[in-house]
């Protein structure tokens, strides 16, 4: 098979006679493992590969851009310019592009430009699964997964620019259930590489959450001071996150519209909090540079290769940035604004969840969140459920599980509004969003949260 | 539909020119050799297209193919999976191999062993689905010129600030083999279309949207130029819909009468059934993802599951459903069966591993696997509610029942909890019943109940004429993340007594 690198070269040697053409590699390599009622059921190791050639052509009214992506395995030229051609087809099909602007600039280099893909292998897990027997042979029942990929990414241009990065990412989750299946908890953390994961320790932090249901009471429905951990605070800014689309609150049409245009300078919040993607976060580094095969809003196939950087989207409690492509960012006179792979929620004191609940006198803490979906877009009013675990706090401690879930409905846009204390940031899992590696959040306290009604499910 | 075997020429050429028989052979024999029990070889080839368009100007376009191998094993009773790009004999050996290894790796903590429901072997068994035009043989300029002039034709019209158009299409080949001899080739081909308009209200500071309601559905290109779906008539209609839509009052929470549209319906079905009689789910194997059920196998013929009204069928065989297909991805032959009958729990859906946990000696075909690169697992057939059986009530005679209700129509937001139990659902419109007649749209609207005090509420079912076949392109489930299509075939149908929510009062 031919190298990654040379597959983009010579890509972009059978695009040369295109206005521009962006050419995208990837290689991933992922092992799982899967486990439920404490036996491990679906489990393997995966090879896949794409090359994606975005074609800009000039076309009466402008340049069009077409987009076609391969997932075969390589093996001889014309495969690279079959696909250009069906790159080129697909441009002159779409017609001039809103979005075309001359492809980025190289800036920057990278030398391990010619080197082959990061791999991973189920080897991997060998802690893991030493540790995994003592825990499934455990009393309580076990269900969860472990995933590890690594995803290599090479992105060429004809304006010269030429990026490799390593992107590896991994989490594990653990669902413990009591043996009546009455009570049942969640943990789960990411990590690079698994060698900072314990999953006898992991294993042990949802036993002590089963333990709180020693004592079950139910609670109605309403209104109530919620203590949300940090993934279930990360759940709720991912589609805060996802909403700071520039054009559509310019446009009128997103929860960032007011009627002045869209609210960035507005205070969300009192306190100085501030929501981040930042591709040089310790730990939770992405991409350097973007890398797209999609157009729409706040993004666009001409800004392949423009660098990525650190966006504020709220900044000290105050909406500070939107998402704009370039083009978007020319149309509407700001800057071009990036999306990002990670996020991160700061601007608390150093309190930890555990100091929450001690300074709360009656709430409830939450484990996470589940099936959550956009009710208003309008209002960014969100639904979804609590998961594995409703603990009521009394006291300053957990004094019992609520014998139920409730299912909210509540704006993340709100959360930030009516906080009244934000704790430490750590990295956290989401645990709706599943494969979602990167993401720094703390606990919040929401006064009255609004839990509409109450779930049977468990 | 299972065509004969001449009818191999309909499947991509491209896709039968690849060295199948030979991968098969030498995947199969190398897991055979190092001691499988089972295996199988799939090999995949996914053809795909997306188009969008923004106010009637294209935003992306574009063409993308997968192409792989998968074995899976069975080795001890513990399975083993891998899978690769390359399509060369080596290469599946070696991914045989690598399967196995996998197997054996896991087998220290597997502690249940594996066995699977027989099924007769089915040899060079071809499957084409019922379709007139490849859409990815319609050149893209064609596409877009529809696209952006139903697009153009809305936004000219007052009070549509933007329009959202696109659409989506797959072809999917499938081969499958394995060591007891089945060897089936199949072609399946889908479309998806997409339409949102738009107003803005700057001076109030919001907007209101409003989508078409074709559904996406197991045709071909024929689909978007009429047959199977009046557009012309839709685009018609949906500016004075936006309208009034934007002007509606906003709905008083409490209970009401729902009379609910099939366009609405197929959702709640999709998640309150179809997910919640998935056997996977119900013992557990989801729980730590997707979720578990209610819907347990000790109360299979016991629970009642809603009204009488209510009877219930999985099926991979419906015509243009976008779950059906010829053969699973276990090599079984598909079918349809009851999953709730009389409103009682009566079956499930199940793959080859499962169907022996329940008593049963034949799976009912829903192991489907998204991509080369993934496990096949338990995935949901059509699941449809059936129409009245006798006589054929209209959707007004449905409504003409209800003195203080609300019709619903369309779908939009969805959410339900991990057990299936409590859902809320939203639409795209909702109309005021008075005394047995529409009295205007209503807005912030959202139904809430628990699965089965809703179905037992359930006191009338339209008939055979109010029966559609709607769906969804992108159902997820399990870990790694997989999607399957699937359509829900459902009448009208009322309910009593549902609770409404005001959805700004819920936001305040």
């Amino acid at each position: 098979m031919t190298r990654p690198h040379e597959v983009v070269e010579r890509t972009l040697a059978a695009a040369a006679h295109l206005v521009g053409c962006a050419v995208i590699v990837r290689e991933t390599s992922q092992a799982v493992l899967r486990w439920a009622n404490s036996t491990m059921t679906t489990n393997g190791h995966s090879t896949a590969g794409s090359v994606t050639v975005v074609a800009l052509v000039g076309v009466h009214g402008g340049t069009a851009a077409g987009v076609a992506a391969s997932s075969v395995a390589i093996t001889a030229p014309e495969q690279l310019t079959d696909l250009v051609q069906a790159a080129e087809a697909a441009a002159r099909g779409a017609g001039p592009a809103r979005d075309a602007m001359p492809l980025p600039e190289p800036t920057d280099t990278d030398p391990d430009w010619a080197d082959p893909a990061g791999v991973t292998s189920i080897a991997v897990f060998g802690e893991l699964v030493d540790g995994l027997a003592e825990v499934l042979a455990g009393p309580q029942r076990q269900y969860g997964y472990a995933a590890h990929s690594v995803v290599t990414t090479w992105l060429g241009t004809s304006a010269g620019v030429r990026r490799r990065w390593v992107q590896p990412s991994g989490y594990v989750e653990l669902n413990a259930k009591t043996p009546d299946l009455a009570g049942s908890a969640w943990v789960g953390v990411s990590t690079a590489d698994f060698r900072d994961v314990d999953v006898v320790e992991l294993a042990a932090g949802a036993a002590r959450r089963l333990a709180w249901g020693a004592r079950r009471v139910e609670l109605p429905a309403g209104r109530h001071e919620t203590l949300l951990p940090p993934s279930a605070v990360a759940d709720l800014m991912l589609y805060l996150a996802w909403s700071m689309d520039g054009r559509p609150a310019q446009e009128g049409r997103s929860a960032l519209a007011g009627p002045d245009g869209p609210r960035t300078g507005e205070r969300l919040s009192a306190l100085p909090l501030t929501l981040t993607c930042d591709p040089t976060a310790p730990g939770l580094e992405y991409p350097p540079f973007l890398s797209t095969s999609w157009s729409g809003d706040g993004l666009s196939v001409f800004d392949n290769g423009a660098p990525n950087r650190r966006v504020d989207w709220v900044r000290e409690g105050v909406v500070h940035e939107l998402g704009y492509s370039r083009a978007e960012a020319a149309e509407f006179g700001t800057a071009f604004t990036p999306p990002g792979e990670n996020l991160l929620l700061t601007g608390g004191s150093t309190a930890s969840t555990a100091d929450l609940v001690a300074n709360t006198e009656r709430g409830l803490l939450l484990t996470c969140l589940w099936y959550v979906r956009t009710v208003d877009p309008a209002t960014l009013l969100l639904t979804g459920l609590t998961r594995d675990g409703v603990y009521l706090v009394e006291g300053g401690e957990v004094v019992a599980e609520v014998a139920h879930n409730f299912r909210f409905n509540y704006s993340p846009l709100d959360v930030l509004r009516r906080t009244t204390e934000v704790g430490a940031t750590e990295r956290t899992l989401p645990r709706e969003m599943d494969g979602f590696t990167r993401a720094a959040m703390p606990p919040m306290r929401v006064p009255e949260f609004n839990m509409s009604s109450v779930s049977l499910g468990r | 539909m299972t065509t004969e075997p001449s009818d191999l020429d309909r499947v991509d050429p491209q896709f039968r020119a690849l060295p199948l028989a030979e991968l098969a052979d030498a995947a199969l024999g190398r897991a055979r050799e190092l001691g499988a029990e089972h295996a199988d070889l799939r090999v995949e080839r996914i053809a795909g297209q997306s188009i969008s368009l923004r106010d009637g100007e294209v935003t992306h376009l574009a063409d993308s193919l997968t192409l792989g191998l998968a074995v899976r094993v069975l080795v001890d009773g513990v399975w083993g999976f891998a899978s690769h790009l390359e399509l060369t004999s080596d290469r599946a050996a070696a991914v045989a191999e690598q399967a196995v290894a996998v197997a054996r790796a896991l087998a220290p903590v597997a502690r249940e062993r594996v066995e699977r429901a027989g099924e007769p072997v089915h040899r060079n068994a071809v499957h084409v689905s019922d379709y007139a035009i490849d859409p990815l043989t319609v050149p893209a300029r064609e596409k877009v010129e529809l696209l952006t002039e139903r697009s153009r034709r809305l936004l000219a019209e007052d009070g549509i600030d933007h329009v959202h158009a696109g659409v989506g299409a797959v072809r999917e080949n499938k081969y499958y083999a394995d060591l007891a001899g089945t060897t089936t080739t199949q072609q399946r081909v889908r479309i998806a279309p997409s339409l949102t308009v738009t107003a803005v209200d700057r001076a109030a500071g919001g907007f209101e949207t409003l989508n078409s309601l074709a559904p996406p559905t197991g045709r071909g290109w024929e689909y978007l130029t009429g047959e199977g779906w009046d557009f012309t008539g839709e685009l018609a209609e949906l500016p004075e819909l936006l309208a009034e839509k934007t002007k509606a009052p906003s709905v008083q929470a409490g209970r009401y009468d729902l009379v609910i549209d099939p366009t609405n319906l197929w959702l709640t079905i999709h998640e309150s059934i179809g997910h919640a009689t998935e056997y996977d789910r119900a013992i557990g194997y989801e729980a730590a993802y997707a979720g578990t059920s209610f819907a347990t196998p000790d109360q299979l013929g016991t629970l009642r599951y809603g009204s009488p009204l209510m009877h219930v069928t999985g099926d991979r065989t419906q015509q243009h459903g976008l779950a059906t297909t010829g053969y699973d991805d276990d090599g079984v032959a598909t079918s349809r069966w009851d999953l709730v009958r009389d409103g009682v729990l009566v079956g499930y859906q199940l793959d080859r591993t499962f169907a022996p946990r329940l008593g049963l000696s034949r799976s009912n075909g829903c192991a489907f696997a998204d991509s080369p690169h993934h496990i096949p697992l338990q995935r949901m057939a059509n699941v449809s509610l059936q129409p009245a059986p006798d006589g054929d009530p209209s959707t007004a005679d449905l409504i003409s029942g209800v003195d203080r209700g609300i019709y619903v129509v369309g779908d939009k937001s969805w959410s339900i909890d991990m057990q299936r139990y409590n859902f809320q659902f939203t639409g795209q419109r909702f109309y005021r019943i008075e005394d047995g007649r529409l009295a205007g749209q209503l807005r912030d609207v959202a139904y809430q109940a628990t699965t089965t005090d809703f179905w037992a509420s359930m006191d009338a079912v339209g008939g055979p004429s109010t029966w559609r076949l709607p769906g969804a392109m992108n159902c997820g489930k399990a870990q790694p993340g997989q999607i399957a299509a699937v359509s829900h075939g459902c009448p009208s149908a009322r309910f009593r007594g549902v609770t409404v929510l005001n959805t700004a009062e819920e936001g305040r």
